[in-house]
C-alpha cells in the first residue's frame, strides 16, 4: 500500500472528494488516493520476504519523496512460479 | 563539442532535441539508447521529454534504472552539464539527481500551451547566455508537473538560487493563474547543489525558431555550447 505523505498534495484525493460532495455525502473529507501493488514472491520464509519487499518498496515502488508505504506479507498455497 | 541525447522507451522528444543541437547551433549530436552504459564521449547530457517507459509506476520512477544511467550519475558526479526536460526531469528527481519529485497538476489536467518563464539564475551550464530575470515564452505538454519538496528543500532551493525558472505572467510576475499545474513557489525548473545539473518542465527545444512561434528557447543550447567553451578554455 503506498499513500502520499502527508503535507504531499493530491490532487485525484481532492476532486474525488468533490465528487463525493456533489453526491450528497456529506462529513467526508481527507481523501487520499494512493496504489496497491499485489506481489508473489518466492522466497525462503517470511522474513526473507519482508526484507525483499521492504527493499523493492525503498528502491522502486515508493518515492520516499512524496510517498509513505507499508506492507503485509502472507504465505500462499500456489504452486511455485514456473519460468514461462 | 558533443551534445548526447538519451533515447528511453517511450521518449518522444529526442528528436526534437536533435533538431535544436543541429539546426539551432549546427552541432551533431550523439543519440544514446537507454541500455549504452557509457555517454559514447558527450561533453553535454540531454535527457528528453516523453513517456519513458509509458510513465507506469511514476513518471520517471522505472528509467531511473536504464543502463545509461549510471554513467549519468557519474558524469554527473564528476561536474558534467545535465539537462533533463520534462520526462527528462522526472528522471533526474527520480533518480535523486535534482531534490524533490513532479506529481499530477493541479487540476488534474494534461496542460498542453505555451508559458511565461522568468529566469532565475543565469548561473548554470543551461542559462548562462540569458539575462538574469528575462523572461521567456517556452511551451510545456505534461499532466505531471507539479513541483513538490518538504519545506526544508524548498527553502534551501530559494536560499542557494537553486530555483532556475519561475512560472509568471507576461509582466514577470509570479501568479496563481500563470502557475499551470501548482507547482510550489511556481517553479518550473531547478539545479543540483553543484548546479551541473539542471531540469524543467518546460520545453526549450520545441521554442527554437519564430516558426514554432518563439526563439526563447534556443538560449538553453546556446549557454551549453558556451559553458562548455569557457569550461575548455580553463582546462587548456
Amino acid at each position: 500500500m503506498i499513500r502520499p505523505r502527508p503535507g504531499i498534495l493530491n490532487p485525484e484525493g481532492q476532486t474525488i472528494e468533490r465528487a463525493l460532495r456533489d453526491l450528497g455525502y456529506a462529513g467526508i473529507e481527507g481523501v487520499r488516493v494512493g496504489r496497491t501493488i499485489g506481489l508473489r514472491i518466492e522466497a525462503a520464509d517470511l522474513t526473507n520476504c519482508e526484507q525483499l519487499v521492504r527493499e523493492a518498496c525503498e528502491r522502486l515502488l515508493a518515492n520516499p519523496v512524496i510517498e509513505d508505504f507499508e506492507f503485509h506479507v502472507s504465505e500462499v498455497s500456489n504452486p511455485p512460479l514456473v519460468a514461462g | 563539442m558533443r551534445f548526447g541525447i538519451v533515447r528511453f522507451p517511450g521518449s518522444n522528444c529526442d528528436f526534437d532535441c536533435e533538431r535544436a543541437v543541429r539546426s539551432g547551433l549546427g552541432e551533431v549530436p550523439v543519440i544514446l539508447w537507454h541500455k549504452e552504459e557509457s555517454l559514447l564521449g558527450a561533453d553535454i547530457v540531454l535527457l528528453p521529454g516523453g513517456f519513458s517507459y509509458g510513465d507506469h509506476l511514476r513518471a520517471g520512477a522505472i528509467a531511473r534504472f536504464s543502463p545509461i544511467m549510471k554513467a549519468v550519475r557519474a558524469f554527473a558526479a564528476a561536474g558534467g552539464p545535465v539537462l533533463g526536460i520534462c520526462n527528462g526531469f522526472q528522471i533526474l528527481c527520480e533518480a535523486h539527481l535534482l531534490p524533490g519529485a513532479l506529481i499530477r497538476n493541479r487540476g488534474l489536467r494534461f496542460r498542453c500551451h505555451s508559458v511565461y518563464l522568468r529566469v532565475e539564475s543565469t548561473v548554470t551550464p543551461f542559462t548562462g547566455e540569458y539575462g538574469e530575470r528575462q523572461i521567456l515564452c517556452l511551451p510545456i505538454a505534461h499532466g505531471e508537473g507539479q513541483y513538490v519538496a518538504d519545506a526544508d528543500t524548498i527553502d534551501e532551493l530559494e536560499r542557494d538560487s537553486r530555483v532556475i525558472f519561475r512560472y509568471v505572467d507576461r509582466a514577470g510576475e509570479t501568479t496563481t493563474d500563470s502557475n499551470p499545474n501548482g507547482s510550489l513557489r511556481g517553479i518550473a525548473g531547478v539545479c543540483s547543489a553543484k548546479r551541473n545539473v539542471v531540469g524543467l518542465m518546460p520545453h526549450p527545444e520545441r521554442a527554437i525558431s519564430q516558426l514554432l512561434g518563439s526563439a526563447d528557447g534556443l538560449g538553453v543550447f546556446q549557454s551549453a555550447v558556451a559553458a562548455l567553451a569557457s569550461l575548455e578554455g580553463v582546462a587548456s
